[in-house]
């Protein structure tokens, strides 16, 4: 730290009244990564294994109460999700009950895999969602925060889904190199064979890796009430991410033992204090992760 | 019991028209509207007026709130810019163009509407009963959600979506999404649709088509300055706009 504030839960934050449970993610394989992104916000990686994989088995009780509890849809996230030795199992088990998004590098979607996903996905009633990272139209742009020779991979993963009938959403981090113009990066996406290209920016999240990559947070929120409707988007007032080490408030603050609110799905629902810096992320810049 | 069930009229007003003639004729006894009168056509005092000239019990959607009350924006709920962008443009004509007589009628409007019939409770709203402008779509709405929403009622109609369909849930209660007249259903087809009820068919919702003088509509959105996109899906029934918020099997379904 360099003289800004870490996170921390001994402040005060503006409060978020819990609606219901709209999105269930599931941090499935922990913080294990086949890569170590500069930018990460958590500090995932191939040795990362702070925050464990979960069993199958959790997996599937995490579906079940979330299911009891009236979820949405379902996210499965990591690390990398297609590390889990499990996942098409638990991958059919979720689509069995509710439309589901994985958040993927791409990397591991080999020729095999697209086209069971495309098999899933026509199979299932409900939609499955592929968020594909990929952060610049160029190696230039994207090797040196995801890793050198990521781009002609991530690409290459990219236009096989398209040819296996599947529309992943390329998700963008707004780094400092990345060219972030919307129309530029759809026309490229496009040019992969995505014939329907969507493309999510992201804003940087100063925390885990990118902390010591850049800079945290200054600290800038107060306790101002939010506005309804601000309060009322927010990831937090409508969703939870189960791990293997408890529920937490949500996808960025796995690593923090404070974000830790309960033992189970249905003890995490409960109105929540902003009081992490990395909040103003959401609150501020507007970062939605849904898809 | 025969009865008509429109969503989303966006300000097409010809299609309304004409729907309304469509559902006398097949003899409804109730015609219902769910909300959204204004966005993406033009003239929108044309419907309103239809509506309340023929006495259409009518749920206020969010679009009818934010004009009603003169809010900032629609409250939609969309979150991609792309999508908020030609949002935008749509909510500042509607809410210029909108008589400030309708305006007191549009805020007032009911959440909820209810009936009941043969013993089987009907209950109508615009996005789902918990949120006004929740997306209730068919590839995104699991079963244990649906039967939640439904609570004490049998069949739950809704409409925000654009995009009707129908689903019979392990309970038995039925939803059904009743689709759009203000806008086709990405389909590449220029007719627009609404629902229709007869409780002594086999199946009791039925999906109406309703073709309707769109060259016309295009000509007056055209007149009215209203964007190209919002005409090109008037003139081949396929989503230019507001795509990003669709599920990826409905996103798929489009040429878009």
């Amino acid at each position: 730290m360099t003289g800004l504030v870490q996170l921390q839960s001994n402040r005060a934050g503006p409060s978020v009244r819990f609606r219901w449970l709209d999105a269930l993610w599931i941090q499935v394989t922990g913080t294990l990564c086949n890569i170590a992104c500069l930018h990460c916000f958590i500090s995932c990686g191939p040795k990362a294994t702070q925050v464990p994989m979960m069993s199958a088995e959790e997996i599937e009780r995490a579906l079940s109460d979330g299911r009891d509890l009236g979820m949405r849809q379902v996210y499965f996230t990591g690390g990398e999700p297609f590390l889990h030795p499990e996942l098409r199992r638990v991958v059919r088990g979720a689509l069995a009950i509710a439309p589901l998004t994985i958040i993927t590098n791409g990397l591991l979607i080999d020729e095999a895999t697209a086209g069971w996903l495309a098999e899933e996905s026509a199979a299932s009633r409900y939609s499955l969602d592929l968020r594909v990272s990929l952060d610049g139209m160029t190696a230039a742009q994207n090797d040196p925060v995801r890793g050198r020779g990521t781009f002609d991979l991530i690409v290459e993963s990219l236009a096989r889904l398209a040819r296996h009938g599947l529309s992943p959403v390329v998700t963008v981090v707004e780094h400092e190199q990345v060219e972030s113009s919307r129309t530029l990066f759809l026309d490229f996406v496009r040019g992969l064979g995505i014939r329907q290209p969507r493309v999510k920016f992201l804003p940087l999240l100063r925390i885990g890796r990118e902390e010591r990559r850049t800079h945290g947070y200054e600290e800038i929120m107060n306790d101002v009430p939010l506005l309804p409707e601000v309060e009322a988007s927010l990831l937090c007032a409508s969703g939870r991410i189960v791990t293997a080490q408890g529920v937490y408030t949500c996808p960025i603050l796995i690593e923090h033992a404070t974000a830790r609110i309960s033992d189970s799905l249905a003890g995490a629902q409960r109105d929540l204090q902003l009081s992490w810096a990395a909040c103003q992320t959401c609150v501020l810049d507007g970062l939605r992760c849904n898809t | 019991m025969r009865a008509a069930f429109f969503g989303g009229v966006y300000s097409n007003w010809l299609a309304l028209e004409q729907a309304l003639r469509d559902a006398r004729q097949r003899g409804a006894e109730a015609i219902y509207c769910l909300g959204d009168l204004g966005a993406f056509g033009p003239h929108p005092d044309r419907s309103i007026e239809l509506l309340r000239e023929g006495g259409v019990p009518t749920v206020q959607g969010n679009y009818d709130d934010s004009v009603g009350n003169d809010r900032p924006d629609c409250g939609c709920g969309y979150t991609d810019p792309r999508d908020n962008h030609y949002a935008r443009i749509s909510y500042a004509y509607t809410q210029e163009k909108t008589s400030s007589a309708h305006k007191p009628w549009l805020a007032t409007l009911p959440h909820k509407l209810a009936f009941e019939n043969a013993g089987l409770r009907y209950s109508m709203v615009h996005g789902s009963p918990r949120q006004q402008n929740e997306f209730l779509w068919e590839t995104a709405s699991p079963d244990h959600l649906l039967e939640r929403l439904c609570g004490d009622a049998d069949v739950l109609l809704c409409t925000h979506t654009g995009l009707h369909w129908q689903r019979t849930l392990p309970s038995g209660k039925r939803v059904v999404n009743v689709g759009a007249l203000g806008r086709p259903a990405n389909d590449g087809r220029t007719c627009v649709w609404y629902a229709f009820l007869d409780t002594e068919a086999e199946e009791p919702f039925a999906f109406i088509p309703v073709s309707y003088d769109h060259q016309r509509l295009a000509r007056e959105m055209r007149e009215e300055k209203l964007p190209d996109e919002f005409v090109e899906t008037v003139l081949t029934g396929w989503w230019t706009t507001c795509l990003e918020v669709l599920p990826a099997k409905e996103r798929l379904k489009g040429r878009f």
